[in-house]
């Protein structure tokens, strides 16, 4: 058998062809791979590991529930009780759609070592509700008729506040006082001088205090922490959080139950210092659109990415504060805004510098919100160095103009419009959101994060560090100093939208400083204080 | 066998048509391979039409590892068939497998959302062209014009 020159042509032309696109792919990918692993090499992030919470054992904490609306309810599923009603709607959803998970998650979720031992609602259709569902013969669950009452009737150890926000102070103090644990909803607190009086009560007592802020167990954030401690971002002089939704729902235009009326519902209770109005359906179901119980986008969430960024550099509270906007999208009754855009400086703050010192000092927060539009913009911290978005996920893009990174974009080995470095716990976990307010939340961490590739409730592991700490000691993740930090900001917007003047922070003194003829509380609870330019009706 | 008789013009098509194909199937395949993090999860979780809880059930942990190397692996062996010319009517049968699979977890049916996706498509879309040309691999083998078929066909001549 001969072979020719023209046979081996033939029958091996191919081997040149299979060995050039071999090599090609082969350089190309371990090419990448090694761009890649030296660029993580000069970021050095360190992905957070879940948190370890030491176990709560012993006798179960006998808690008690002030407030079982809607978010009583869900920090009560977080507890793992779930009422019987929403165990039958959940199955029914999920029958129409396997994706919805809701109820899964919730059998799945891990037990807590808590006895549900009193409910406190002044609308007997809650209590009830509460009673039916979790009083068995076992555990039977007490109806108090006052937080008063719950408090100092020795059958509680702790307290889990999800009330209008004029009643978080009250309560907390009350539980504080008595020496009984306080998980109490954002915001804090809802007048400046009660926040004071709450920060000496929780200072002065043995009970853990504990502020709902739920994101802080979000493992993306944890890691967005060593993002920033690492120097990867540079110094960041702008931060832009959002809140955009565009629904009933999101507007706090809540179901008004048909049930409700003056023999069902505790209307005295629900005023308590609040004007002393008739009975309105309006303003209890709806109390977030008033100043006189709640404090709107400034105290309900503003509050949630104030303090997610404050989680992640620890900023403190704002030398100033400026903020502006309009009733211009529900133009309904209320009197707290539903397009509010607000300014903190912070002009000493610095989260680093890759340039020569003292060039780069201060930074501004920056929230823009409106209840008319649902488009998703994302939290975002620019750096001089980077960019990072934050949200359940993280990425982090190289600036076109960076110190740090000048000379590896000059060797084209990192790209502006290429992510540097990119941290998804939840990327082996196809996600099924179900609508455009759910994502909202868990963008920014409220609904979960991801544990070892399992979604977990956030609020869920937020509880069970409260009740940890409480039979192990140590230090719960969002206490008195975080909610401090937190309500005075939040204030400082408030304030500063309705006087439409800029809100300073003496930080030496630790107060807000005075204008005259102002009287800061009396301002943030007045319904008729009106900045210039808006109308407000009502 | 049937090709003999067809034209210089077709052999020499076909025979081009067979490496390009082997050229694009074997780098993907090379691109996987040497890449550790890559993964079909994000292709098959995301997956549309009437067989999506098949691509659905394929993303479990205990599936995906051995889906990923399976897919490398049929890459590999349409792009080493294809380029060199031999057992190319074995490599066609799998080319074609793995792009109906391709096709069917994102296919181009009117009303779906088109999902990382860069052109336009109605039912017909770059998937199914390049399925079809398979077929015609399969139907017009032509390792032993340009390949190592050759050496096989001229061995065959030769015992003849």
């Amino acid at each position: 058998m001969k072979w020719t020159r023209r046979d081996l042509l033939k029958g091996l032309g191919g081997l040149p062809i299979l060995g050039a696109v071999w090599w090609a792919g082969a350089a190309t990918a371990v090419g990448n791979r090694k761009e890649r692993s030296e660029i993580l090499e000069v970021l050095n992030i360190e992905p957070s590991l879940p948190p370890t919470v030491p176990e709560i054992t012993g006798e179960p904490v006998r808690v008690g529930i002030i407030g079982f609306g809607i978010r009583g309810e869900q920090l009560c599923r977080s507890l793992g009780f779930a009422t019987n009603e929403w165990m039958e709607d959940m199955k029914l959803e999920a029958e129409n759609d396997p994706k919805h998970k809701a109820l899964e998650d919730f059998m799945n979720q891990d037990k807590l070592n808590v006895k549900l031992a009193g409910v406190c609602d002044v609308f007997d259709v809650r209590a009830e509700k509460a009673l039916r569902s979790f009083s068995s013969e076992d555990n039977k669950i007490k109806r108090y008729g006052t937080y008063q009452e719950m408090i100092q009737s020795g059958d509680i150890d702790a307290v889990v506040i999800a009330t209008p926000d004029h009643w978080h102070a009250p309560m907390a103090i009350e539980a504080l006082n008595n020496g009984v644990h306080v998980y109490v909803e954002k915001p804090m607190t809802h007048t400046v001088e009660e926040t004071y009086r709450l920060r000496e009560a929780a200072l002065n007592s043995k009970a853990v205090f504990a502020v709902g802020h739920q994101h802080r167990q979000t493992l993306s954030f944890k890691t967005a922490s060593d993002v920033i401690q690492k120097g990867t971002l540079g110094h960041v002089s702008l931060i832009q959080t959002n809140t955009n939704r565009n629904d009933d729902n999101g507007a706090w235009n809540y179901e008004m139950h048909q049930k409700a009326n003056e023999n069902t519902i505790d209307w005295q209770q629900f005023l308590g210092t609040a004007p002393q109005i008739p009975f309105n359906k309006n303003h209890f179901f709806r109390w977030r659109k008033w100043w006189a119980y709640g404090s709107g986008l400034s105290g309900d969430l503003l509050t949630h990415d104030y303090d997610r960024l404050n989680c992640v550099l620890q900023m403190g509270i704002p030398d100033s504060v400026m903020a502006s906007g309009g009733v211009y999208t529900h133009n309904d009754g209320r009197n707290v805004p539903d397009v509010l855009q607000v300014n903190m400086e912070f002009p000493n703050f610095s989260t680093g510098s890759s340039q020569q010192q003292g060039k780069e000092k201060g930074m501004t927060f920056c929230y823009s919100a409106t209840l008319g539009n649902g488009f998703n913009r994302p939290t975002i911290l620019m750096g001089h160095d980077a960019t990072m978005e934050l949200g359940n996920r993280l990425t982090v893009w190289p600036d076109g103009g960076s110190t740090r990174y000048a000379e590896m974009l000059e060797a084209e080995k990192m790209r502006p419009s290429v992510p540097i470095y990119q941290y998804n716990p939840g990327a082996n976990m196809p996600d099924a959101i179900s609508s455009a307010t759910s994502q909202y939340f868990a963008d920014k961490g409220l609904m979960w994060t991801y544990i070892n590739g399992m979604r977990v409730d956030s609020t869920f592991l937020h509880m069970r560090e409260w009740l940890s700490v409480i039979k192990n000691g140590g230090k719960v993740s969002c206490g008195i100093k975080e909610g401090f930090e937190e309500a005075i900001s939040a204030h400082m917007a408030g304030l500063s939208w309705k006087l439409g003047r800029r809100i300073e922070w003496d930080a030496a003194n630790e107060r807000l400083k005075p204008i005259e003829g102002i009287d800061f509380d009396e301002v943030l609870l007045s319904s008729d204080f009106q900045p210039e330019g808006a109308i407000l009706v009502g | 066998m049937i090709d003999e008789n067809l034209g210089l013009p077709v052999k020499r098509s076909v025979t081009l048509l067979r490496i390009l194909i082997g050229w694009h199937f074997l780098y993907e395949g090379i691109i996987k391979l040497y890449n550790p993090d890559w993964t079909s999860f994000g292709y098959l979780a995301t997956a549309q039409g009437p067989l999506k809880p098949f691509f659905t059930a394929l993303t479990s942990d205990s599936i995906i590892g051995w889906v990923d190397t399976l897919n490398i692996v049929a890459l590999l062996i349409v792009g080493i068939t294809f380029t060199m010319g031999v057992f190319e009517r074995k490599g066609a049968i799998v080319g074609i497998g793995l792009l109906a699979l391709y096709y069917l977890a994102h296919p181009s049916f009117p009303g779906m959302p088109a999902v990382n996706v860069e052109g336009n498509y109605w039912f017909v879309n770059k998937n199914l062209i390049e399925l079809v040309a398979c077929v015609v691999i399969y139907n017009i083998p032509t390792g032993h014009f340009f390949g190592l078929d050759h050496f096989r066909k001229k061995k065959l001549i030769k015992i003849s």
